[in-house]
């Protein structure tokens, strides 16, 4: 492969992280409104987040891109720049599956720390901002973790779209060369390096975190094995 | 905004025949994915490295990564090496072996949750390895298992539209097609749209159905 | 503990206590699906009082106190608590209500993710708007009352139960309340950490006019500690008087049978 093409792999690399880092701001905001109002006290709050998180976690992430890059414009004469148009639509399908885990990770804090705060009078905001999500932030991390590497592919999608990222690149770099078999491995494994330093990093937010409420962090289930039998191990 | 429910109309042959086929890419990944996953999670239980090693690093490799590069990877190289498989074949094949990576976690959490005193039964009353497994282990562990992977189903419906990129003419793949011979992008996607939501929201409830019937 | 007097409750308090009566349930119901807990209840307490509910488990002892915290609503009847109804009553009139009483709960309900200091003057600075500095100096003063200063920092999880319990009875103490329910504060806690918390409460009955409502099993605290003594069956009040009468000559039958089975 030639310099010429590894630059254009490299600018793919680039319109990916930003609508790696875009989209993932856009869901975790999502992901928290969406996720707190479906605890609301008001029926119709949680009724309408639950509506929310159905439709957005019932369609399919491509056809919502190309919902929002077909239909919107000239239904709301917004013409939005493909970056954004790809934000929107994976920020808020992921933003759904991301409420589902704020509304669990809220529901598996203790009662009891809810009935501590009522008897020390705090209002329902007060509990949520200073008791509930303090304890429940740390537990969302490992789900939220496996959320962003679905995220970062779900980004390729846009490249259906005609966008330039990673995944675009691969196919200008397929029609350059006229094979494919080396452009795709490289891709792949440059997905998988991104992906590997994204589940890092949030390993280590977690442990920070966790340390934040006194807890240890949980052991990775895949560490644990069940021994078997005999002395490998 | 204009909605034309003539272009409805004049969608829906298209839709039923995309729709055929996204059921078929559905029930056949599935498959694929149940035994494939089923496979690694069995060979990642054998004692040697030599095996666990490899089959883990490969699926975490799939795992990690798009399955539309996958589905690109498989429909442009695999000719390459002369091996040529129609788009709908190389497709199905490539969802069910991207969701065998999610499938064969579901495996290994249900057979380990199997209580270990089934193992310790097993070896004392002396069952063959073979035996513990097909009549003590897998059957205990299938009902903790079968909603896990209902919800993978469900997921890989959602997943079945990214085919449309290599020329399968899935229910997105016919509403693409539609739109740009008729200029009328609304009708075609807005119907797959919602079409999409209700399939996905009647299995959930399929779903939930069924292991309120397992749990019994 | 020793017998001297404590600095933090010699102060005035900040509102004038209440005299009389301060808590007044009338026609009290509750019910959990079709099991009814409390029924038809009526039953008040006079400020400055300490009394303590005994009785079998389930007789709806704890119910009582978690209705008074708010962390219950009865499906009928009238709770009033110092002349201001608490039930029915409108969001905003409950949050005023509450903050006259507090709660020291079995299992503690300490906030794990913040240090002992801070679950200590939480409150008093977001909910009554005290100045950090002013919560923090009154939170040492509680935390020496509990003998408990050189934990300040630590977080609850390396506490010990008893130690736990005695933050949370500082916890409740610091928002000034008129009325501190105790829900079988011991129960949780290992035999030799009981004496610890115990002495800890015995020393607030004596020294403060706090209105104290207990559930407990240590009958010989109840004994020390309360003005009146509540026997409960079955939702009701079956027998009521001073610990005198109800230890040493119980009228009803049931009553005797539960203090042989407990003491």
């Amino acid at each position: 492969m030639t310099s010429g093409l590894w630059e254009r792999v490299l600018d793919g690399v680039w319109v990916t992280i930003q609508l790696l880092v875009l989209s993932a701001l856009l869901a975790t905001a999502v992901s928290f409104v969406v996720g707190i109002a479906r605890t609301h006290r008001l029926w119709i709050v949680r009724f309408l987040a639950g509506f929310y998180t159905e439709v957005f976690r019932g369609t399919s992430a491509l056809v919502m891109i190309f919902w929002v890059f077909f239909v919107l414009p000239p239904a709301f004469g917004w013409q939005l720049v493909p970056l954004w148009a790809g934000t929107l639509a994976l920020g808020l399908t992921y933003g759904a599956y991301g409420s589902e885990i704020v509304r669990g990770a809220l529901a598996a804090v203790d009662p009891a720390q809810r009935e501590g705060g009522i008897a020390l009078s705090f209002t329902p905001w007060q509990r949520m901002k200073l008791i509930l999500l303090p304890q429940a932030v740390p537990e969302m991390i490992p789900p939220f973790s496996n959320l962003l590497i679905e995220l970062l592919k779900g980004t390729a999608l846009v490249s259906v779209m005609g966008m330039g990222d990673l995944a675009f690149s691969a196919n200008l770099v397929r029609l350059a060369l006229q094979e494919s078999a080396e452009i795709y491995t490289y891709i792949l494994l440059i997905y998988f390096v991104i992906a590997f330093l994204l589940t890092r990093s949030m390993r280590g937010l977690e442990k920070k975190l966790k340390a934040g409420v006194g807890k240890a962090p949980k052991k990775k289930a895949a560490d644990v094995r069940v021994p078997e039998g005999s002395g490998v191990s | 905004m204009t909605w034309d429910w003539g272009a409805v109309a004049d969608f829906m042959p298209y839709f039923w025949d995309g729709l055929w086929v996204t059921l078929q890419i559905l029930v056949f990944g599935s498959l694929i994915s149940f035994v494939l996953g089923l496979v690694w999670a069995l060979l990642m239980r054998t004692p040697t490295r030599w095996v666990t090693w490899p089959v883990g690093a490969v699926t975490e490799f799939i795992r990690n990564t798009p399955l539309l590069v996958q589905l690109f990877f498989l429909f442009y190289v695999l000719p390459e090496w002369g091996i040529t498989f129609s788009a709908m074949t190389t497709g199905v094949f490539a969802i069910g072996l991207h969701y065998s990576t999610y499938t064969m976690q579901v495996y290994r959490a249900g057979i380990e949750a199997v209580p270990v005193g089934q193992w310790e039964a097993a070896t004392a009353l002396n069952l063959p390895l073979r035996r513990t497994w097909t009549v003590v282990i897998l059957p205990q562990a299938v009902r903790r298992v079968v909603p896990a992977l209902g919800n993978y189903v469900i997921s890989m419906l959602k997943d079945t539209p990214l085919l449309m990129a290599i020329t399968v003419l899935e229910m997105l793949g016919q509403a693409r097609l539609f739109a740009q011979q008729n200029f009328q992008f609304t009708e075609p996607l807005t119907v797959i749209g919602v079409a999409f939501i209700v399939i996905s929201y009647l299995a959930s409830l399929a779903l939930r159905a069924l292991e309120r019937r397992l749990v019994h | 503990m020793s017998t001297d007097t404590h600095a933090p409750f010699e102060e005035k308090p900040e509102t004038p206590r209440a005299t009389g009566e301060l808590i007044r349930l009338e026609r009290v119901t509750k019910r959990f699906g079709d099991h009814t807990v409390l029924d038809n209840l009526d039953f008040s307490v006079d400020a400055g009082k300490h009394v303590t509910l005994i009785g079998p488990s389930g007789s709806g002892k704890t119910t009582i106190l978690r209705l008074l915290m708010t962390l219950l609503k009865p499906d009928e009847g009238v709770i009033t608590v110092d002349g201001q109804q608490l039930f029915p009553a409108p969001e905003k009139q409950v949050r005023e209500v509450r903050k006259k009483i507090g709660m020291v709960f079995q299992q503690f309900n300490l906030f794990p993710n913040m240090s002992v200091l801070r679950n200590i003057t939480e409150a008093p600075v977001t909910v009554l708007g005290m100045s950090k500095d002013a919560a923090e100096e009154r939170a040492r003063e509680l935390l020496e009352m509990v003998g408990l200063t050189d934990h300040l920092d630590k977080r609850p999880a390396q506490l010990s139960g008893g130690q736990q319990q005695r933050v949370a009875i500082a916890r409740a103490l610091a928002m000034r309340p008129q009325v501190l329910l105790l829900d079988e504060v011991t129960s949780a806690l290992d035999p030799e950490l009981v004496a610890g918390v115990l002495d800890v409460l015995r020393d607030i009955a004596r020294s403060t006019d706090i209105t104290m409502l207990c559930v407990t099993h240590e009958m010989n605290f109840a004994r020390d500690i309360s003005d009146q003594v509540l026997m409960f069956d079955s939702g009701r009040v079956i027998e009521a008087g001073s610990p005198e009468k109800i230890f040493n000559e119980p009228e009803h039958d049931r009553t005797r049978q539960f203090l042989s089975a407990v003491l």
